[in-house]
């Protein structure tokens, strides 16, 4: 039953390794929430839950995996039996691996001892948390501050009933890149140079100056090492887009918030860049496309993110943009080259999977860009060759 | 091992999981990560745990600014500088001009302290990174004075977060985690009352159905929180407003909502465009 628990976990995937697991024992072994549900349940949240989006599995596993187990239940023996013979899963992280020897099972296993012993003694049945029973001198009970009733004395719900109320569902979120992994692979995109005001105290040449001065403090002030990278984001919004919106406004805000940029700028599009580039698409708000251009040169690196996929004739056809208001006089594979020309620092980012890329639209957006899944991986592969790609300089 | 039981205090109700997650943060001696919502009490729990356990409680404010290096020590080069200039102070001894952080006097109080580290997700995305080694440790190494401030007594170290940045995994492997989640209408209702003590009870109930009611809906992103929905009751008391008034029609609509996109989200329906 208790190993099994971490399988259980495991299968509504949750993330459980090595490390959360031994805290667990570690935890039980010192007498925390050993024997009654509530409190394990509580106590294994705690230890193998590391964010609140990832309560509703939790909860969907608990349920489920200890139904019918009502209240008291006992985890000794079970306790006991892996304690002297720890069976691990398979594949160690090197993470892990650390953590099983910062372990040290056989004093874990003596403490766990004791307090078996201390149990018998007190014939309390072994229904009290041991350690913690009856020393709190501010007592049991108050309220939750969101209602839900207080364990610990008995008289509260089981913990099945409360894992089966599913509270956290609204907070889970199925993430596919979350904003701190793109902003960790945004932080790649640095070319650090000693820039602006001199600011920075220098203490050696600070030092140095002084006792050349003969002892007359002499401060020395360097610039701040500041990121000369130019980043521009231009998104692909509306229509086939649409399911994706989530995640471009994701990489949007890392981007934006990633205050290490020289400069950064972001433009919408509507399946491929023509005349103009918009900051406000449904109201038709933008710059034209030459404009922005001009202002362009080959130390931006410009990052597209769009499905690419469109009819041939929106990227080869003059006119053949999807919207009929915008009669395109340079063909959109024209623009593409044109944007490429001016920035060879430039990739795209395809949040569809690979196995669709081979439409016809999105080959010949590949003939000119250098083309990323918009996962984690592709984001980091996509900032590595931006930093290889040497500008003609 | 007998030790206190965290149950909350008069003034602070505490949830079994949150019991047992201080517990347990206590016992395995694991910092304790504590998010939720604005305005769900996660910095009074600090206060609430030390004074449970007789300790007394140092804080760590962070920025966006605050490097790791804050919490340890500061190095007053410009003061022994000075010094030396002026011939005052003991220049020779470097450990004057030492200064340490949060973290170094928790690390070197004689008794055990409690920690909070305030907002950890306001500064940069790796500073808590920075602190894992410090924090598994509990000791850290002054390179100036080749002194090693190892805790005496491990501090209990409570940290905060508002979500405003996701921290690193690694960093979230080490603590014992608890969410304090958003108060149900019975406690938010007590909660206006402070504010709002002769709020009329039929108008506190149809503007708290609607606050419900708005947090529901999936598009809106930043939904609306306890501050929004006391600003917004005032707002409807100076208008005069009552119970009825708000049965179909939000007033004051952007006291509630602060995104264009959310007000969008909840007027007009997504548009598509095209077919690709």
């Amino acid at each position: 039953m208790f190993l099994g628990f971490l399988y259980a976990l495991r299968e509504r995937g949750l993330n459980v390794g090595v490390n959360e697991w031994l805290t667990l024992v570690e935890a039980l072994a010192k007498g925390h929430a050993r024997s009654q549900l509530g409190a394990f349940y509580a106590l294994s949240r705690a230890v193998i839950v590391h964010r609140e989006g990832d309560f509703d599995r939790f909860d969907a596993a608990f349920a489920s995996y200890f139904k019918g187990v009502e209240g008291f239940f006992a985890l000794d023996d079970e306790l006991m039996q892996w304690l002297q013979n720890p069976v691990l899963p398979p594949l160690l992280s090197d993470e892990d691996r650390a953590a099983l020897e910062a372990l040290d099972l056989d004093e874990l296993k003596r403490m766990f001892e004791e307090r078996l012993d201390e149990q018998n003694e007190r014939h309390d049945g072994g229904n009290r948390w041991i350690g913690t029973g009856g020393t709190s001198p501010f007592g049991h009970g108050g309220t939750h501050p969101t209602g839900v009733r207080v364990g610990g004395g008995g008289g509260g719900r089981s913990a099945i009933q409360v894992a089966e109320d599913r509270r956290f569902k609204n907070l889970r979120t199925d993430r596919i890149l979350d904003t701190r992994q793109i902003s960790v692979a945004l932080r790649r995109l640095r070319k650090l140079t000693k820039r602006g005001v001199a600011s920075e105290l220098d203490i050696d040449e600070t030092v140095d100056e002084s006792a050349r001065q003969g002892g007359e403090i002499e401060l020395v002030f360097n610039p701040p090492r500041k990121n000369r990278i130019k980043l521009m984001l231009l998104v692909d919004v509306g229509g086939s887009m649409d399911p994706h919106a989530d995640l471009s406004e994701r990489l949007f805000s890392a981007a934006h918030r990633a205050s290490h940029f020289q400069a950064f700028e972001a433009f919408t599009f509507h399946n491929c860049p023509y005349e103009t580039l918009y900051t406000d698409i449904s109201r038709g708000v933008g710059e034209a496309t030459e404009d922005v251009l001009k202002r362009l040169d080959e130390k931006w690196n410009l990052v597209f993110v769009g499905d690419a996929w469109m009819s041939p004739y929106e990227l080869t056809h003059v006119g053949g943009a999807i919207y009929y208001g915008q009669q395109n006089r340079t063909t959109g594979l024209q623009w593409l080259q044109k944007l490429k020309r001016k920035c060879p620092k430039s990739v795209w980012l395809n949040p569809e999977p690979e196995r669709i890329w081979a439409a016809e639209s999105v080959t010949m957006v590949r003939r000119v860009f250098d083309m990323f899944p918009l996962t984690v991986d592709g984001l980091t592969e996509a900032v590595d060759t931006l930093r290889g790609a040497r500008a003609h300089d | 091992m007998t030790q206190a039981s965290f149950t909350g205090t008069e003034q602070y109700l505490a949830s079994p999981e949150l019991t047992a997650a201080v517990d347990v943060a206590v016992a395995l001696q694991k910092p304790l990560l504590i998010k939720g919502e604005p305005g769900t009490g996660k910095t009074v729990l600090a206060e609430a745990v030390a004074e449970a356990l007789g300790q007394e409680l140092l804080t760590w404010h962070v920025k966006s600014t605050t490097k790791a290096q804050d919490g340890l020590y500061h190095y007053d080069t410009i003061q022994r500088l000075n010094d030396a200039r002026f011939g005052e102070g003991d220049v020779k001894d470097i450990a004057h001009y030492i200064k340490l952080g949060a973290l170094g006097r928790a690390f070197s109080a004689d008794k055990r302290v409690v920690l909070l580290i305030d907002e950890i997700d306001k500064a940069d995305m790796e500073f808590p990174n920075d602190l894992l080694h410090e924090l598994d440790r509990m000791s850290f190494h002054i390179p100036e004075t080749g002194e090693t401030v190892t805790a005496k007594e491990r501090p209990v170290v409570i940290i905060t977060s508002n979500n405003e940045k996701e921290l690193p995994d690694a960093f979230l492997r080490r603590c014992v985690f608890h969410y304090i989640a958003f108060p149900d209408e019975e406690l938010m209702g007590r909660i206006v009352k402070v504010h709002q003590p002769d709020v009329e009870d039929r108008l506190l109930q149809q503007a708290m159905l609607r606050f419900y009611k708005l947090r529901e809906i999936p598009e809106i992103r930043k939904r609306p929180s306890t501050s929004e929905l006391i600003d917004w009751i005032a707002a409807l008391r100076l208008g005069g407003l009552s119970a009825k008034d708000i049965e179909e029609a939000i007033p004051f609509l952007g006291l509630l909502l602060k995104r264009e996109n959310d007000i969008e989200a909840l007027t007009q329906p997504r548009r598509r465009l095209g077919r690709y």
